[in-house]
């Protein structure tokens, strides 16, 4: 991603010579002593990386051959769990309210995100309302599920309540099939578009002004700058922020939990809380395993092709 | 007026129109949380779109911080059942503050050794360490679970804290960057004067790198504070459960026909409280974080 390119940049000249020198058992004095302390400054994170991120990644993928339910030792079984999942109704289904749970959020949130971002750099440079805009990041996504789940609440939900004053008839927000999880994505809107629009506000404050100037000077609409100059500038930011959003709205699980727990039937059963019930519901730990391995398989597909399609590392202002 | 000062004197009232909009739907649902926790269930049923509270009590909050008595919550339409959010707020202070001052301090002392020390191995052990950002959580958190349970730590504040208390790829390439970016002038003349490596870490390097690391320490605790899903695998026994999986149990316990909206309002506040203060104290700080993390 960014980051490697990031570290490939500043490798500076001079390293080429140091790391020459240190291939031949030279250190210089001033680095005498280093390696030994080195090791010991970043022991605590080696084994944490270690310990808890690179032997449950495949341990992860081994439990995936296995039928393992915990209390007993894990037995392998081959492929059986992915052929399973290929059969199993209720995964495509949770893979399917996934995807467009994924697909809802993420780009009304962008949308939405990039507006905001946009209206205030034009308006205001006030950080109390930038703050206030971030205020529904600073609180869980079980808050935010349970203030929701009474704002949408069929009989005593304000939600509700204007709809019927205004004329409308009351939609059941979080207990109708068709509606679940466009509610469970507008909650997350909620939730999450603040800080979007913060870090899409603070990659427009990256493009000099200048450009705008030379735009009015040949009469562009603020419009059509917006469009011409604006999005393009801010192509890697905002290739950035889908390539998140898209890999955090599909491991969406507190608000789910919070408000419909996957009801009704299932609607609103993403895969996260599929995977959850599986392991802890039924202590299918293998399975869930499997279907981890394969989320995360997708993630890495969806993230490869973003990046492709966005262009990512570029930004095109010429286009 | 020409007709382009006019049409843009109409896009300044539309945006601001906008952003007022966008702002009211932001804040208007933490208002209703407080309106609701000062309310009656009894008048809130009768009268459910009162601006104000309706039937005015401090009972909720009584309720669910386990002040009231059965008869006192029966009467105010609570389930009977009181809770006391105390301890849980114990845990998650215990939690989120433990959490984020090791993972920031071990952070710190890994970055240094990226940035400053030269070492064999140093840029693949750097690599290494960033694959992890790769990987999601959902692919760690059951296989986590079961180390955790095998080392016999469920239930545990340790078996709660360790699996993310001691790396963090995102950390120690954030910090390890910014330290690259500081001259390394008053390091050198230190060492020259006699100092060892360590004591210049801790008393120069660190100092100049305070800024990141309040950064990330506020970021952290936010995440920690808000985390639910590997407290929800790690924990069952409410003597080490953080606040979210309180309240959550406390929606989800709470009965389906006639649920005790103002308690969990009450508990909704006060779990969002200290963030709230959090905000009111580092408002600008945060804002400045989460843009100066984005274009990092």
């Amino acid at each position: 991603m960014a980051v490697l390119e990031t570290t490939a940049r500043e490798q500076r000249p001079p390293r080429e010579a140091v790391r020459r020198r240190r291939a031949a058992g030279f250190t210089s004095p001033a680095h005498r002593g280093d390696a030994r302390l080195a090791w010991v400054l970043i022991a605590p994170a080696l084994i944490g990386f270690l310990v808890f991120a690179a032997y449950p990644t495949v341990r992860g993928i081994y439990l995936s051959f296995t039928d393992f339910a915990v209390l007993s030792p894990p037995e392998w079984i081959g492929l059986d769990n992915y052929t399973h999942l290929l059969h199993d109704e209720v995964f495509w289904s949770a893979l399917g309210v996934t995807v467009y749970f994924v697909v809802l959020s993420v780009s009304i949130s962008l949308v939405v995100s990039i507006v905001t971002a946009a209206v205030l750099h034009r308006l205001t440079s006030s950080t109390v309302i930038r703050g206030l805009i971030i205020l529904p990041f600073l609180i869980s996504a079980v808050v935010a599920g349970t203030v929701w789940s009474w704002m949408l609440d069929t009989q005593l939900g304000i939600v509700n309540i204007v709809i019927k004053a205004l004329g409308g008839d009351g939609i059941q927000f979080l207990t109708s099939r068709g509606w679940a999880i466009p509610s469970i994505a507008l909650i997350s809107v909620w939730k999450q578009m603040g800080y979007t629009s913060i870090i899409i506000f603070a990659g427009l404050q990256t493009i000099p002004p200048t450009i705008y100037e030379a735009g009015r000077v040949d009469g562009a609409s603020e419009l059509k700058m917006f469009q011409r100059l604006t999005l393009p500038l801010l192509r890697p930011i905002l290739a950035l922020v889908v390539v998140l959003n898209v890999i955090g709205a599909f491991q969406v699980f507190d608000i789910v939990q919070v408000t419909t727990k996957g009801g009704p039937a299932n609607a609103s059963n993403v895969l996260q809380m599929y995977i959850y019930s599986k392991a802890f519901g039924q202590f299918d730990f293998g399975y869930a395993a499997a279907m981890s391995l394969s989320l995360f398989v997708i993630l890495i597909a969806i993230t490869f092709l973003q990046m492709r399609l966005l262009r990512a590392n570029e930004s095109d202002t010429n286009a | 007026m020409t007709p382009r000062r006019r049409t843009l004197r109409i896009g300044r009232t539309a945006a601001w129109t906008y952003l007022v909009a966008v702002l009211f739907v932001t804040i208007f649902p933490f208002y209703w949380i407080l309106r609701t926790a000062l309310s009656d269930n009894y008048a809130l049923s009768a009268n459910p779109a009162s601006i104000l509270p309706v039937g005015f009590t401090w009972g909720p909050f009584q309720r669910v911080l386990g002040l009231a008595t059965t008869e006192q919550s029966i009467a105010e339409g609570g389930s009977g059942a009181s809770i006391s959010l105390g301890h849980y707020l114990v845990n998650s202070i215990v939690y989120a503050s433990v959490s984020t001052g090791l993972i920031v301090f071990f952070s710190t002392l890994a970055a240094y050794a990226f940035a400053r020390l030269h070492w064999r191995g140093r840029d693949f052990m750097f690599s290494l360490f960033l694959t992890a950002l790769m990987v999601p959580g959902i692919l760690t958190l059951l296989p986590n679970f079961v180390l955790v349970k095998e080392l016999g730590l469920l239930n545990t504040y340790a078996g709660l804290i360790l699996p993310g208390a001691l790396f963090s790829a995102f950390n120690i390439f954030f910090l390890r960057q910014f330290m690259l970016g500081l001259s390394t002038e008053i390091e050198e003349a230190a060492l020259l004067d006699g100092a060892g490596k360590l004591r210049v870490l801790f008393g120069i390097t660190l100092p100049m790198t305070s800024g990141p690391i309040v950064t990330l320490s506020i970021l952290g605790f936010i995440g920690m504070w808000n985390d639910y899903f590997w407290p929800l695998l790690a924990t069952s026994d409410d003597s080490v459960q953080p606040l979210t999986l309180a309240l959550a149990v406390f929606k989800q316990s709470s009965p389906q026909a006639q649920p005790d909206w103002a308690g969990l309002m009450a508990a909704t506040l006060v779990a969002a409280l200290p963030m709230l203060v959090l905000f009111m104290a580092f408002g600008k700080r945060i804002v400045n974080s989460i843009g100066f993390s984005g274009i990092k």
